[in-house]
């Protein structure tokens, strides 16, 4: 009896592993260049073309082809870096409330209908892709504004009112996901205990799900952060500080989506782009951290 | 205000926001359906666009969104499966799958317009690739992937453990166990996360912008040969998708009726979606009452 | 300590019969929880051997080293001694080891597949290829597991609309069909009802003229009825071995003795 001699399913295993293995490998590659790239591509600015990183996140001036005062390119990013934190965060406040409202109506209100009826319309949200949002940004909401405000329509308002529908279902199931996450027995006591239901939810529940909430709050502005087309499409594209939520400006995103196109590869112009390029991915792995650390945190709660 | 009341309050503003979300979803909707089907003629399906005139239409781009899509699956799915089958099946808890994961991570957070330049620097202009549907497929498989993995990786998850372990009682290795076994029973699942991820991949845009490029050259329908530079399975051809000559139609403003192409295009593209995600649901239940039809 | 000293007297028998398989010092651990200490034992060929205790007592865990099915969850120590083979060492083929030493679960688990396709999914991997071939060793295995005149009019029927007493002697059947030697069973019966248990039975105390029997029971008539010789398991030691008529009627160690009565467990 030979026990001992590989046989045909040793060679399948062997082969199993190869194939995974290096399916896993080609990811690793992948996602180690894509952080080469951009940062090697976005460096290049601060070492080839001698800016200076301070100038470049303070200045307010972006004119990549003139030189300022000191004879360096006037790179200043303050204007995109500004206007994509504004939307991001106003985008994250009107769409929390909502969001937990929609998530408490599902989980704690009314689980069976609320779940049948806002699952499919969560999803439906989450599908329509962003150049239709943009689209109707673009014809519903900026007239809206322009009307309203008057000016163009374009800018800040536009594009919060924009992200805030497309971070809505994102920001939602994962809100849902955090309210199911709490234990059943804490609902009980607190009922128990003769406390209405929205006393229940406010002090007990909420608080509980806390951690994993501000996830979810975090994972939307993500979202908003590194959207670029619907946003490019109302923001209004002029690389200026913005001096009201309806002055045409611009995000990081909607400078790189406008402007690669118009620059030459290698030029100081073309690695500015790139610098913003390398401030979207940093501040994707800030979201990743602060993510990571919520989710420690609150796992030792 | 005492707690009864609250309550009661807190009751109706909630029901007050839900019934706003529910809502802003019937009117965009509505918006693009409405303003939207009019234009959705037999013209607009089969005429090829136009840059500085009116009137038409967006074949190539429905094709070639199409294309792509099934380019980047091709790409993506063999990749994903791969990689989800490691991280169900081999991966040990150790600091390197945490790694993995990690970087899996990292991947699905970046923005969709930074994996799209990065798909232009190193595809487009380092491997020489220029706009192509080859250099887009690539590009939007890296946006794929996440997604992809994490739905796989659950569906195999779903397969209950005993499974593989009949499998391996019999002497079976764990590559059959996994691919006979395991994998037909998790096909439903993974089937309907190939078709969301489809979806988002149909609609993507920026990441298409600067690697599959903004136009869309006529190409012979009838021309079967890949190779060839005019025939329409030419990878290496530029392709304007539909989601990218939306955007490009409303950027521009160079194409007079660009706002009724635009709806049109966009309730074409809306319907494909709804499809995708009707079917994705259909296979979803299935599997449902399949799973609660036998202990 | 008290504690330890109930694992000090021990009483183990070696069966006159030829072995079929034999442990020798075995250990188990789980990460650092040593859940198996020190099992030697010897099973004899074609009897029934029944494993039993209280849960946690690691007789499961000890069933599951002797096909290897621990090999990703724990790490083994010891020998079991398989036609002269040490099957614990590294250098054996774990996939040929399983094809000798099958094993039957304690819930049912059928594959999402035919019931035909149950029983050759297998034989195919090992590269038979011939119909005749097949369709025999699919009748002769469902006829052993007693399952053939149930089912042989619709044998394309999904396994999954089986109820659970038929899907387990499916499970037995498909562990047939590779002919083993020695056939591992993991409380096989503790899911189903009685009739489908009695059936259950019935077809192992034919099987055991073919096939050498270990089976991990918590059902102590059930051991009495089937078993010719019974192991009991501690808290992760082994305290008794001997003839079932032994354990029941006339157990040496206190705590078998205890067990037996059904003062604990």
């Amino acid at each position: 009896m030979d026990l001992k001699s590989p046989s045909k399913a040793t060679n399948e295993d062997r082969r199993g592993r190869i194939i995974t293995y290096s399916c896993i490998g080609i990811i690793i590659v992948l996602v180690v260049s894509i952080l080469y790239f951009i940062a090697s591509r976005g460096l290049a600015t601060f070492i080839q073309n001698h800016v200076n990183v301070f100038r470049f996140l303070t200045g307010t001036q972006w004119n990549p082809s003139l030189l300022d005062s000191h004879g360096q390119p006037e790179v200043g990013a303050l204007p995109m870096i500004t206007t994509s934190f504004l939307v991001t965060i106003l985008a994250a406040i009107v769409a929390t409330p909502f969001a937990f409202a929609v998530a408490i109506y599902m989980v704690e209100i009314a689980p069976k209908r609320g779940t049948k009826l806002l699952q499919p319309v969560m999803e439906l949200l989450v599908g329509i892709p962003s150049v239709v949002y943009g689209f109707i940004g673009l014809t519903v909401i900026v007239p809206i504004v322009r009307h309203i405000f008057g000016g163009t329509g374009v800018g800040i308002l536009a594009g919060t009112l924009v992200l805030f529908v497309m971070i809505l279902p994102t920001v939602t199931s994962l809100s849902v996901d955090a309210l199911t996450a709490v234990p059943m027995y804490l609902r009980s006591a607190s009922l128990a205990l003769g406390a209405t239901r929205w006393q229940t939810i406010r002090k007990v529940i909420l608080r509980a799900a806390m951690p994993r909430l501000l996830t979810a709050i975090i994972f939307g502005m993500a979202r908003a952060f590194g959207e670029a087309l619907a946003v490019q499409m109302v923001i209004g594209n002029a690389a200026l500080m913005p001096t009201s939520l309806v002055s045409p400006t611009s995000t990081l995103t909607s400078q790189l989506t406008t402007e690669v196109g118009n620059t030459v590869m290698g030029t100081i112009q073309n690695n500015a782009l790139w610098s913003l390029a390398l401030i979207l991915l940093l501040m994707s792995l800030v979201f990743n951290l602060l993510v990571h650390f919520i989710g420690k945190r609150g796992e030792i709660k | 205000m005492s707690s009864q009341q609250s309550n009661r309050v807190a009751t109706i503003v909630i029901n007050i926001m839900v019934a706003f979300v529910v809502l802003i979803l019937i009117f965009l909707l509505g918006d693009i359906l409405i303003t939207g089907l009019p234009h959705v003629t037999l013209h607009l399906l089969t005429s090829p666009s136009q840059s500085f005139a009116a009137g038409g239409g967006i074949r190539d781009q429905l094709f070639n969104s199409f294309y792509l899509l099934v380019l980047t699956l091709l790409i993506s799915f063999p990749l994903s499966l791969g990689a989800a089958i490691y991280l169900a099946e081999y991966a040990a808890n150790n600091w390197l799958t945490s790694l993995i994961r990690t970087s899996i991570e990292v991947l699905s957070s970046l923005p969709s317009v930074v994996v799209g330049l990065f798909g232009y620097l190193l595809f487009v202009i380092q491997f020489k690739f220029g706009f192509s549907i080859l250099s887009g497929a690539i590009a939007l498989t890296f946006f794929n992937l996440p997604l992809l993995i994490r739905s796989i990786e659950g569906s195999l998850h779903a397969v209950p453990r005993s499974q593989h372990e009949a499998g391996i009682s019999l002497g079976l290795s764990n590559w059959k166990t996994i691919k006979g076994i395991i994998l037909p029973a998790a096909l439903p699942g993974i089937l309907t996360g190939i078709i969301l991820s489809a979806g988002r991949v149909f609609g993507e845009a920026a990441a298409l912008i600067y690697t599959a490029g903004e136009s869309a050259p006529i190409v012979s329908y009838t021309n079967w040969n890949p190779l060839d530079s005019n025939s329409f399975l030419n990878p290496m051809r530029p392709a304007e998708t539909l989601a990218v000559h939306i955007w490009k139609l409303n950027t521009e403003g160079v194409t007079p009726d660009a706002v009724s192409i635009s709806a049109g295009a966009s309730a074409v593209l809306v319907i494909v979606l709804l499809i995708f995600n009707l079917s994705a649901r259909a296979i979803g239940n299935h599997l449902y009452q399949k799973g609660s039809g036998h202990k | 300590m008290e504690n330890n000293n109930i694992f000090a007297k021990t009483h183990l028998v070696t069966p006159q019969e030829p072995p079929a398989i034999t442990t020798d010092n075995l250990q188990v651990y789980y990460g650092d929880n040593h859940a198996m200490h020190d099992a030697s034992l010897s099973f004899p060929e074609h009897q029934i051997t029944a494993l039993i205790g209280a849960s946690g007592s690691g007789k499961s865990t000890y069933l599951r080293s002797l096909n290897r099915m621990n090999d990703d969850l724990a790490t083994v120590k010891g020998k079991i001694m398989y036609h002269g083979i040490d099957i614990n060492a590294s250098d054996v083929n774990v996939y040929e080891i399983r094809r000798h030493i099958g094993m039957v679960f304690q819930l049912p688990n059928p594959f999402a597949k035919s019931i035909r396709e149950n029983l050759t999914f297998a034989l195919k991997a090992y590269g038979i290829k011939k119909k005749s071939e097949l369709d025999e060793r699919v009748e002769t295995s469902l006829k052993e597991a007693a399952l053939w005149d149930e089912v042989k009019d619709n044998l394309n029927r999904s396994a999954l609309s089986l109820s659970g007493g038929q899907a387990q002697r499916l499970c037995i059947a498909r562990s047939l069909a590779i002919k083993p030697d020695v056939l591992l069973l993991d409380e096989p019966a503790s899911a189903l009802d009685p009739i489908s248990t009695a059936k259950i039975e019935a077809t192992l105390l034919k099987l055991v003229k073919k096939y050498t029997i270990i089976i991990v029971t918590h059902n102590m008539q059930q051991a009495s009825r089937i078993s010719k010789y019974t192991a009991f398991f501690h808290l992760g030691h082994v305290l008794e071995f001997d003839t079932t008529s032994h354990i029941f009627q006339e157990p040496q160690v206190p705590v078998t003795r205890d067990y037996v009565l059904g003062n604990f467990g």
